[in-house]
């Protein structure tokens, strides 16, 4: 494999300076600005139509009273929870990538999804519980599979090999436990339970906003510190920890931010399949660059899911098709477009 | 020859867990009547019973070596031990095939899903052969590809369960995994192919011990690459599109046993293949037994029971040792 980098380093007057991918910066802020033009075009899109030019009016506050209504109390935030929830997932399953360094460690296949799930298949098939009892449930489930992985697999250290086998082994059981409150289910709760399970932006308002929100003001700090190490990380932990790096404090930290921000996505929408697992991948593939892509995976978990959902509200009508659905679709066809081109290009 | 002596004992105890599961159920039998039923049948309630217990029995026995076998393969093949029929996209194919026969074709019964999904795990087994590069492929390659193709699958499996209450409700209960549906003619449907790809699966031992030690060192012994590849999933493909068919996707076992028999054998293929084809139906049946028990006079479904006990024992095994490499 060959990869032609462009790095140029800046540096301040004082000393300081900064390594810049110029490749990776450009990819970022190319996602950046798709993930924010899908939601306007999102915003505009439904029922009632409003052109592109209307909603950026709107949101600068300078819309009608109907326009306002729809696009400040009921698009805006669902569209704001599409781009948060996708920015979890992504930054999440980079994460979990590099941790267990395994292109195939992301937070689905290591039962976090599974384990929210549970919480949610207990409140909705046992309690018959509301929505805010479901994400609260879901929130709860996810991080106790979280915990129990993490303490399974410890033993003087978390190693990645170890960590993913443990995870895999409680995906199993926690997806046997949502199959078997599924048969139980009566025909009603299954249904709804099955919505759930799919990952849907439906319904979701200003309530999902502020907790995401606060989430993220908590992790990002977190990741950014841990950024570095990560990237050392990756050379071995021996290696790693002869660089001065706290290997299993470092890990500690990003699997807790991981755990955080999939638990806190898959409580407000459930848990959207394949966004974690495609979205670093399909990242890396766009960069080129070796390193856990972090800020790129985010941004294109963003754009994955509302690039999903928008595909979804046009193709099938508001609100008809849960975004779960087509972000599986999206994605996986994209992952193949890319295996095939790189391929060709004799690139992998 | 301690690795043959335990391979012999292995047998022993998959013979007497199947005539477990023949005396056990809801109405337990005494071992005489088993074995009048077995030997004598003469029509007698007892006799009815075996025999509906041994279809149990056989296709649990079949669907089992298939998978631990289809489990070993797909692991060396694509040197990744999170490989299982799961991440080659091969159950997902199954489902989304039986979601379109129940949805689109009316198709209502157990064996009518069988042909079904095993033309669905079979071309997406094809499919991601493909994707994955054919002759070229990479392990990491093969496992994305899968991922990829699971992935946009399982996007339109919950669009058609959601827009149909009817597949919804048939698709919760055979996305479990059960025996229950056992039936001579489903057997019949699905031996040939299994036992097709446990020969395949056991004549590719030597090649899939090369290629454990990488591409290159496998091209200098002398290994077909591409060949071993393409066979590899081939045989695969056949085995656990067969055993999804036959069941519905029970995913622990071809991804548990695998790594339970490497624990005990070194990581030559020769034993663990073998090993595998014993230690699976072994497992199988022994949870489907337990299913039986637990709920009397109803029933847990086998795929449930494989994983809540199969779970905590391979996080037993990961963290007693270091876990072998592959």
């Amino acid at each position: 494999m060959k990869t032609t980098q462009v790095t140029k380093t800046l540096r301040t007057p004082g000393g300081l300076s900064v390594r810049l991918d110029i490749r990776s910066a450009v990819v970022v802020a190319v996602l950046l600005v798709a993930a924010l033009a899908t939601s306007v075009v999102l915003i505009g899109t439904g029922d009632f139509e409003i052109p592109a030019v209307d909603v950026l009016r709107t949101l600068a506050g300078h819309g009608n009273a109907g326009q306002e209504f729809i696009v400040n109390e009921l698009r805006l935030p669902r569209a704001l929870v599409g781009l948060l929830v996708g920015g979890a997932l992504g930054l999440s399953g980079a994460l979990f990538q590099a941790v267990s360094r395994n292109p195939l460690g992301s937070p689905d296949v290591l039962g976090l999804g599974q384990g929210s799930t549970a919480g949610a298949l207990v409140m909705i098939v046992i309690f018959g519980g509301s929505a805010t009892q479901v994400a609260l449930g879901a929130l709860v489930g996810g991080t106790v599979t979280g915990v129990a992985i993490y303490l399974l697999a410890w033993k003087r250290g978390v190693h990645g090999y170890r960590l993913v086998l443990v995870g895999i082994g409680v995906a199993a059981f926690v997806t046997a436990v949502n199959g078997y409150l599924l048969t139980k289910a009566d025909f009603v709760d299954a249904a709804r339970a099955t919505v759930w399970m799919t990952g849907s932006l439906g319904g979701r308002g200003w309530d999902q906003v502020w907790p995401l929100l606060l989430l993220f003001a908590v992790v990002v700090p977190v990741v950014g510190a841990c950024a570095r190490p990560l990237r050392m990380l990756e050379m071995g932990d021996d290696a790693a920890g002869g660089l001065g790096v706290r290997v299993e404090r470092v890990r500690m930290l990003l699997l807790v931010s991981s755990v955080g921000l999939t638990a806190a996505a898959t409580a407000a929408a459930g848990p959207v399949a394949f966004v974690a697992l495609t979205a670093p991948q399909i990242a890396r593939r766009l960069t080129k660059s070796p390193g856990p892509n972090l800020l790129a995976a985010t941004c294109m978990g963003a754009t994955l899911l509302l690039a999903a959902d928008l595909a979804s509200q046009r193709a099938f009508g508001a609100d008809q098709l849960p975004v779960g659905a087509v972000t599986g679709v999206v994605g996986g066809l994209y992952l193949l477009w890319l295996l095939v081109t790189e391929r060709k290009a004799g690139r992998i | 020859m301690p690795r043959a002596a335990g391979l012999v004992v292995s047998g022993l105890v998959l013979v007497a867990v199947a005539v477990a599961s023949i005396a056990l159920g809801a109405r337990p039998l005494a071992l005489d009547q088993v074995w009048h039923g077995l030997f004598h049948d003469t029509g007698r309630y007892a006799d009815v019973v075996v025999g509906e217990r041994v279809s149990r029995t056989v296709l649990g026995m079949v669907a089992g070596l298939a998978l631990g076998l289809a489990g070993a393969v797909l692991q060396a093949l694509t040197r990744n031990p999170l490989a299982d029929p799961g991440i080659l996209g091969i159950n997902m194919g199954a489902s989304a095939a039986v979601v379109t026969a129940i949805s689109f074709f009316g198709v209502t019964s157990f064996s009518g899903y069988v042909w079904f999904a095993f033309i669905g795990s079979a071309a997406v087994g094809v499919l991601v052969h493909a994707l994955g590069g054919s002759r070229s492929a990479t392990p990491v390659r093969l496992a994305l590809a899968g991922t990829a193709v699971t992935a946009a699958l399982s996007g339109y499996l919950y669009a058609v369960m959601i827009g149909d209450d009817v597949a919804l409700n048939r698709m919760r209960f055979w996305q479990v995994g059960s025996l229950a549906s056992a039936r001579t003619d489903t057997i019949q449907q699905v031996l040939p192919f299994v036992v097709v790809g446990a020969l395949l699966a056991l004549g590719l031992a030597r090649p899939l011990n090369a290629m454990a030690m990488g591409d290159d060192t496998a091209r200098a012994l002398g290994a077909h690459l591409g060949r071993t590849r393409a066979l590899g999933m081939a045989a695969a493909t056949v085995l656990c599109g067969a055993a999804t068919a036959a069941c519905g996707p029970i995913v622990f076992i071809g991804l548990m046993v695998p790594h339970i028999v490497r624990s005990f054998t070194s990581p030559d293929m020769r034993w663990i293949l073998p090993y595998a084809a014993v230690l699976s139906p072994v497992l199988l049946l022994g949870a489907d037994v337990v299913g039986r028990l637990v709920a009397r006079p109803a029933e847990l479904q086998v795929g449930i029971v494989t994983a809540v006990i199969g779970a905590p024992v391979f996080i037993f095994l990961v963290r007693r040792r270091r876990p072998a490499q592959l």
